[in-house]
């Protein structure tokens, strides 16, 4: 096979994926949508280290010295705040973006190491909410599927603002994801390309809400924790917006956090990354002195439990993954090359979740290819991986001296780079330096 | 005692009635009362609130076959997500009127404000002065029947149910509209995207003399009214359709 | 985010307790703005060729008696300070654009609230219930009032930043809503000498509304400039001298409710500020129509 020569080069700014693009766009006159977070190199947890022990710092034993890993959620309030075994929950993903299957699978595995699922922009299914131990409902301004019986039935309330994907837009699902289940759940016409709106269609404002809280607590009799959810953007303000509205717990989701359809301008180019939004999010709780008062869960990009140290170090209460548990599923899996080749990928590549004909029977509503997927297997998958972020996670906090994961803290850690130190107000390694700190 | 009749007078008192006035009664009192006769469970049928002052989610999260009348002004959310129960509000309500109602009846002397209505998935709204903007917003099932106006973005995004109003619609009415269907007797300012104008038919008319009657309605003619409804151009997403989105 | 009030008296028993109104519509809006709270109050005009201050010190032993002997030397008479908490208002025989430029420039340390004939602005941290108590607000006697209560969204908790802000001689502004275009608009009207002190966006509104009328529009018109030129969301009351005007942009995704009866014309974002009012029960109540300037005088002797 010829080569290409030597003396070509291709442009950083023009290259082929910004090319095909184009072309695209030219032929098809509309804008491209696609699934997962955003995929170019964003400053991240990987920019930051932990410092482990020392002479002067000394490490737990593993297996005899423990360290603990449960979690409360929604002390503020709530009657029956979560109890989690472990400080990672599922984020919400909804049937109709996802299989019924592959939602069955999710709540399988949180249910077998004690953690959490949630909702997403569709309603409640009876097999999330059987499988599931722990459900967390969302109340989205689409309202799809939304009712009191489900409400009642939920474990906490998560109102979503915005998300990290699309801070500023609504949901979106495609005709061919539209079957007759998820049409006769969201009341919409099966096979047509659903619109979202973007805000709530009965209240507006941090004052609103407020008022919107009040009344989700009046229709549960005060039981569940309210959570309120946003996409990064200017989130040291929406974080103490959302105290002050009444929220008992704060999911705060970066631009690297993932969706199943929205264009890709808006997945690559509106918010900020989850390093900056956690370190923001900790600051504006702490001004208010509600630090682990009102806790704090940080989703977009969480793949390891060197990640969710980092972020339990920067002062998250808890993680949540999405994209991650997909993939812990079995999407982008390499087995699957065949089959995404024909659909015009590839393992690794795959993001045209939009499309519901994920070979993977993950992000397809075909009965067929749903019926590929094992919601046995992928419980079982879940829990494993679930399993290893805690002991990763535990593993590093234990190096770092602590008994419990909550007790890593920001001085456990340095960064690589001047961006990385200044968006989690670390210092660059081997320095004092934080940048931005005192007007340098 | 049928829905079209008691919906201007005060219901007829013959059984026993609990009297809270919430001028010494929390509302949090009120709300687990009414919650707890839920499943059937005994429990006066007949409740009168005094003095709502405006408070916000008075009789919310209803789950039974109760009948509240409320004496006075409601804040937001009044008769939240009702579900089998009858709620009457003597008096104006705030934004967001019997939102995502599951079933049941809502009615409101005065005048209702924004979103009323809002994400409703069965039962009837009935309002007999006017409703500001978004009334029947995502509407998803719920019937309404406004005697008097409706305010802008009415009917936007409306999924399914049928709204009724017998005065004037404002700007971009049924904007986005999906398989709802909208009744107006008085003038519309302007129709929303993928919103038109639908013949009136035989069988439209039937459907607007029942709704008309459920909301104890006598002295509309179905004949008066327009329908309007989803030209259906935007449920696939195409370019020509780009100055819509 | 917020809430606003508005009170206009038809009747001496009202004036005679307009504070006491004020005070309870203020309460009923504290859930919805818990951070600081504000009033604009018109009351007790100045006589023709004097007009009033309401400064605004940082320091608790300001001496105020210096001031105002201050001001005697420069202008005439004998001003006397009269002081609520950390505010003064002083009367100077003099005409309030000169009154003012003058305390601007001799004491850069005050804070000027407002000037005209009979406005009165007052606004502070903490929490309405706080404010009301600190101020003596149920005291007051006057024609017509603001009040604001304030959950700040982008901008710090300062006095400051709390609202109503004034707008010129007479002339203030409170708000509910978030302005999207705020920060090149400020630029703009900063090149067209207007002042800002804070980072709001309600500042910005307030400014621009000064800006059009100094260059001679009506209120009527500036509000109306306002729909074109300010765009986000909002719920804007503007008190003027003879009364107060009330404007909804035309998304109006943010509450108004007004109400009026024999007595008096009152204007809230929720209903729950009115209800405490007499006769509110019976009185006709209403939702402003977005992007339509709703406006009450009293008639012109």
């Amino acid at each position: 096979m010829a080569s290409r020569p030597w003396n070509l080069r291709e442009s950083a700014l023009f290259d082929r994926t910004v090319i095909a693009e184009i072309q695209r766009a030219a032929r098809e006159g509309i804008y491209d949508i696609r699934g997962f977070g955003a995929k170019r190199a964003l400053p991240h947890f990987d920019d930051l280290l932990l410092l482990g022990a020392s002479v002067s710092r000394y490490p737990l034993e593993g297996y005899r010295e423990r360290c603990e890993t449960n979690v409360t959620l929604g002390t503020r309030f709530a009657r029956r705040p979560l109890e989690l075994k472990i400080p990672v929950t599922i984020a919400g993903m909804s049937f109709g973006a996802l299989s019924a299957p592959a939602k069955e699978a999710l709540g399988r595995g949180a249910s077998e190491v004690g953690t959490s699922t949630t909702t997403g922009d569709g309603g409640m299914t009876p097999e999330e909410r059987e499988h599931s131990k722990i459900l967390v409902y969302q109340l989205l301004p689409s309202r799809y599927g939304m009712n009191p019986d489900d409400l009642r039935k939920a474990d906490a309330i998560e109102v979503v603002v915005g998300q990290g994907a699309k801070p500023g837009g609504g949901g979106m699902l495609l005709g061919h994801k539209i079957s007759d289940r998820v049409a006769e759940m969201r009341d919409l016409p099966k096979g047509i390309d659903q619109r979202s709106a973007s805000r709530h269609p009965d209240w507006t404002g941090p004052d609103d809400l407020e008022i919107k809280i009040g009344e989700l607590r009046e229709i549960t009799d005060w039981e569940k924790p309210v959570f309120v959810k946003v996409g990064a953007t200017r989130t040291y303000y929406d974080v103490q917006l959302a105290v002050k509205a009444g929220a008992d717990v704060i999911v705060v989701d970066g631009m690297q956090g993932g969706t199943a359809a929205t264009q890709n301008v808006f997945i690559e180019h509106v918010g900020i990354p989850t390093l900056p939004a956690v370190r923001l999010a900790v600051d504006a709780l702490t001004e208010l002195d509600m630090h682990r008062q009102v806790q704090l869960v940080v989703s977009g990009g969480i793949r390891t439990g060197a990640d969710v140290a980092k972020a339990l170090a920067l002062g998250a209460d808890a993680v949540s993954i999405g994209t991650a548990a997909l993939i812990a599923m079995g999407d982008n899996s390499p087995e699957l090359e065949e089959e995404y080749a024909r659909i015009g990928s590839s393992a690794g590549y795959y993001d045209d979740w939009q499309a519901g004909r994920d070979p993977a029977g993950i992000s397809t509503q075909e009965d067929e290819l749903a019926a590929r997927f094992d919601p046995v297997l992928g419980g079982r998958r879940i829990a494993n991986y679930l399993r290893v972020l805690t002991l990763e996670t535990q593993t590093l906090a234990r190096a770092c001296g602590k008994s419990h994961v909550h007790n890593l803290e920001p001085e456990d850690l340095v960064a690589l780079t001047v961006e990385a130190a200044a968006m989690a107000r670390v210092p660059l390694a081997g320095t004092d330096w934080i940048p931005g700190r005192n007007g340098d | 005692m049928g829905a079209g009749e008691g919906l201007t007078a005060g219901a007829a008192q013959t059984t026993a009635v609990e009297v809270v006035d919430l001028a010494v009664t929390p509302l949090r009192e009120l709300n687990q009362r009414l919650h707890d006769l839920a499943g059937g469970r005994p429990g006066t049928r007949h409740w009168r609130v005094l003095n709502p002052n405006g408070a916000h989610a008075v009789a919310c999260g209803i789950d039974a076959d109760v009948e509240v009348e409320v004496a006075g002004h409601v804040g937001y959310y009044c008769a939240g997500m009702n579900q089998l129960g009858t709620v009457r509000v003597h008096g104006n309500a705030g934004p967001g009127l019997a939102e995502n109602i599951m079933s049941g009846l809502v009615v409101v002397d005065g005048n209702a404000s924004q979103s009323a209505a809002a994400t409703g998935r069965g039962g009837l709204v009935a309002v007999n002065g006017d409703a500001a903007a978004r009334c029947g917003i995502s509407m998803k099932g719920v019937d309404i029947v406004v005697r008097g106006s409706v305010g802008h973005l009415s009917g936007f995004m409306a999924q399914t149910g049928r709204l009724v109003v017998c005065g004037d619609a404002g700007e971009a009415l049924g904007d986005s509209i999906y398989e709802a269907r909208i009744y107006v007797r008085g003038d519309v300012a302007g129709l929303g995207a993928d919103c038109v104008e639908k013949q009136l038919r035989e069988e439209h008319v039937a459907e607007l003399r029942d709704l008309l009657a459920r909301a104890g309605i006598e002295d509309a003619d179905p004949a008066d009214f327009r329908r309007y409804g989803s030209a259906r151009e935007l449920y696939s997403f195409k370019v020509d359709n780009a100055g819509s989105y | 985010m917020c809430g606003i009030v508005g009170l206009f008296a038809k009747t001496t028993e009202i004036e005679d307790s307009l504070g006491t109104h004020l005070s309870a519509m203020l309460g009923q809006m504290s859930d919805r703005g818990p951070d600081s709270a504000g009033v604009a109050v018109y009351r007790d005009p100045a006589p023709p060729g004097a007009s009033k201050l309401t400064l605004f010190s940082a320091d608790p032993l300001q001496d105020w008696d210096a001031l105002s002997a201050e001001l005697g030397n420069r202008f005439g008479g004998s001003p006397q300070a009269s002081i609520r908490s950390s505010h003064a208002v002083v009367v100077v025989d003099a005409e309030a654009a000169e009154a003012e430029a003058w305390v601007r420039g001799a004491h850069p340390e005050l804070r000027v609230m407002s000037a005209g004939q009979a406005i009165e602005i007052y606004k502070e941290t903490g929490r309405p219930e706080e404010f009301v108590r600190r101020f003596a607000l149920g005291d007051f006697r006057g024609s017509h009032a603001l009040g604001h209560t304030r959950m700040a969204t982008e901008s710090r908790v300062t006095t400051e930043g709390s609202h109503p802000f004034s707008t010129g001689l007479d002339l203030c502004l409170v708000h509910n809503g978030s302005l999207s275009n705020h920060n090149r608009l400020r630029e703009t009207l900063r090149r067209e000498g207007i002042d800002f002190q804070t980072e709001n966006d309600t500042e910005v509104a307030a400014g621009y509304l000064a800006w059009r009328i100094r260059e001679g529009a009506s209120l009527e018109e500036a509000l109306d400039g306002s729909l074109e030129d300010l765009d986000g969301f909002y719920t804007f009351l503007v008190g003027t001298v003879d009364g107060f005007a009330v404007l909804r942009d035309p998304i109006a995704c943010k509450p108004a409710v007004l109400a009026e009866t024999d007595d008096w014309v009152a204007m809230g974002s929720e209903w729950r500020a009115i209800s405490v009012l007499p006769g509110a029960a019976e009185a006709r109540s209403w939702e402003p129509v977005p992007g339509v300037v709703y406006a009450w005088e009293r008639a012109k002797v």
